[in-house]
């Protein structure tokens, strides 16, 4: 992989666990830092730029779906 | 985050949501309130919540599908049968993109998925509809003793109205004998309903080869998918199945919303239960709910997607529990086929316990002793008694639910507990004090005072 889109998967996937962590359930909180980081290590070999690209894209909108719900939760809390 | 000074139990146990006492009960300030109901208030302050186990009565919604559904509950309101104006039309690509994804979770095609309110309306249209429309030249039904509630009790009300229903037998380990199915189809039989995946003990029927007997037989057949739809893979041609019922509370989707799979090639016809509109296909009448439609199309695509992974997971989680509960307890019985079932529902039967004191030891974990429906009743559970398990066995069971939002921490603190408060209850019991002497407690006679 070159190493700016190397960089950029990194700083996804940190971005992704720092707003996972806001989640104010224990349930919801533990199933998306498992998640994301279950998905980024089983995706972690692919090579094909193209492939990389569309899961990248792919994680920049749960990012955003994960900033959205915590919103929600926080405030039922 | 988390300081690591606090013990496990308090890392996983929520405090209870204060929201009701800033309100109080009737929407005033909580200053208002009488001394007593303050008091009441301040005591559940320090209550915590139990840890959730119960996935099989509900499961909460994972936070995609609320997300998908949001935009339909805020800004896009319409009402997707409103054919003039962009509100509906918006509503309407909506509603069809969510029958899409239902559609194809289980193999079948859009056409053939009707929305209803849950499982149980869908069961309901299903057995009552098929029944009914075939009422002149067929007038058997065919069902097992351990279905749910809203399926016996639909059959019942069959029954009332002339038809003769069959309830089959299950055996020891809760599967169905095909050769007892085959032998009661009478050539009169126009439905047989069996569900695929028991909400109570998580055993797996046979759905490939009943469905061969009743496409042989030209009997329709009817499941009850609820527990099973998401979960394990389901394709409705392979199945060989008519009717399906799917419940979207039960797959991490909205309460209020089903869907019934209607098969087309060959045609199903059914008697429509709510008249009205004509909507969805004139089989259900009355206006589709926009966001719980589409709340249960993200829910079974998520599904769809997730299933590998939640499946080895809740293998791993159901053995984890399995294996530390019994390698510490004697006289643990798993109720409901070893290998013919849903991991993620354990039902155990702990001897020489009772269920409800055990279920109280466990507060603090949120289980149950057979199904929601039937809680509220002290009987034992009939799905127990039909796979022959003895009265006091059936009261001392518990089923344990495990899903997509569990963690180990949680399976080894049920464990531990489980483990701790049966060997305590154990203790103070004189049955259990006979049993270690080596009394056989059948040969008891047990004399009135």
């Amino acid at each position: 992989m070159a190493a700016a889109v190397r960089s950029q998967v990194i700083s996804l996937y940190r971005m992704m666990l720092t707003e996972s962590k806001k989640f104010p359930s224990y349930n919801y909180r533990t199933y998306a830092l498992r998640r994301v980081r279950d998905a980024f290590r089983a995706n972690g070999a692919l090579e094909d730029p193209r492939a990389v690209e569309r899961l990248v894209v792919e994680g920049q909108q749960t990012l955003a779906l994960i900033k959205r719900q915590v919103i929600p939760a926080v405030v039922s809390d | 985050m988390l300081s690591p000074g606090r013990t496990l139990s308090s890392r996983l146990l929520r405090p209870i949501s204060r929201l009701h006492l800033r309100l109080g009960s009737d929407g005033r300030a909580a200053s208002s309130l009488p001394k007593e109901l303050i008091k009441r208030h301040e005591l559940e302050i320090d209550e915590l919540r139990p840890l959730y186990m119960d996935f099989q009565a509900t499961t909460p919604m994972d936070p995609r599908v609320l997300d998908a559904m949001l935009p339909y509950q805020v800004n896009y309101y319409g009402n997707p049968h409103s054919k003039t104006h962009a509100f509906g039309w918006e509503s309407e690509s909506a509603m069809e993109t969510a029958r899409r994804q239902v559609a194809d979770l289980i193999g079948a095609d859009p056409r053939e998925i009707i929305f209803t309110s849950g499982a149980t309306e869908s069961n309901n249209m299903a057995i009552k509809g098929v029944a009914r429309f075939y009422k002149t030249k067929k007038r058997h039904v065919i069902t097992t003793q351990t279905e749910h509630k809203c399926v016996l009790d639909s059959c019942r009300i069959l029954a009332s109205e002339g038809f003769s229903i069959t309830y089959l037998p299950v055996q020891a380990n809760g599967i169905v004998d095909l050769e007892l199915l085959e032998a009661s189809i009478r050539p009169d039989t126009s439905l047989l309903s069996v569900m695929t995946i028991n909400n109570e003990i998580g055993v797996k029927q046979p759905m490939k080869e009943i469905g061969q007997i009743c496409r042989s037989k030209g009997v329709f057949l009817h499941t009850d998918a609820a527990q099973a739809v998401g979960k394990i893979p389901i394709n409705v041609t392979d199945m060989k199945v008519d009717l399906m019922s799917i419940s979207g509370h039960k797959i991490y989707g909205p309460k209020g919303v089903g869907a019934l799979y209607v098969r087309r090639r060959p045609r199903v016809r059914l008697e429509p239960l709510q008249s009205g509109g004509g909507q969805e296909r004139g089989l259900r009448s009355g206006t589709v709910p926009t966001p719980l439609a589409v709340g249960l199309g993200a829910a079974c695509s998520i599904a769809q997607q997730e299933m590998e992974y939640d499946h080895q997971r809740v293998s791993m989680l159901a053995n984890r529990l399995v294996q530390k509960i019994t390698s510490e307890l004697p006289d643990v019985i798993m109720n409901g086929d070893a290998e013919q079932r849903y991991a993620g529902c354990v039902n155990l039967s702990f001897a020489y316990v009772e269920g409800e004191s055990l279920l109280m030891a466990l507060k603090d974990v949120a289980l149950s002793s057979g199904s929601a429906c039937t809680s509220a009743s002290l009987e034992p559970s009939y799905v127990l008694r039909a796979i022959g398990t003895d009265e006091d066995l059936a009261h001392s069971s518990i089923r344990f639910g495990i899903g997509r939002f569990t963690t180990e921490a949680e399976v080894d603190y049920t464990a531990e507990k489980c483990i701790t408060q049966v060997s305590r209850l154990r203790e103070m019991s004189p049955l259990w004090e006979m049993v270690q002497e080596g009394i056989d407690l059948k040969s008891i006679k047990w004399t009135q005072h």
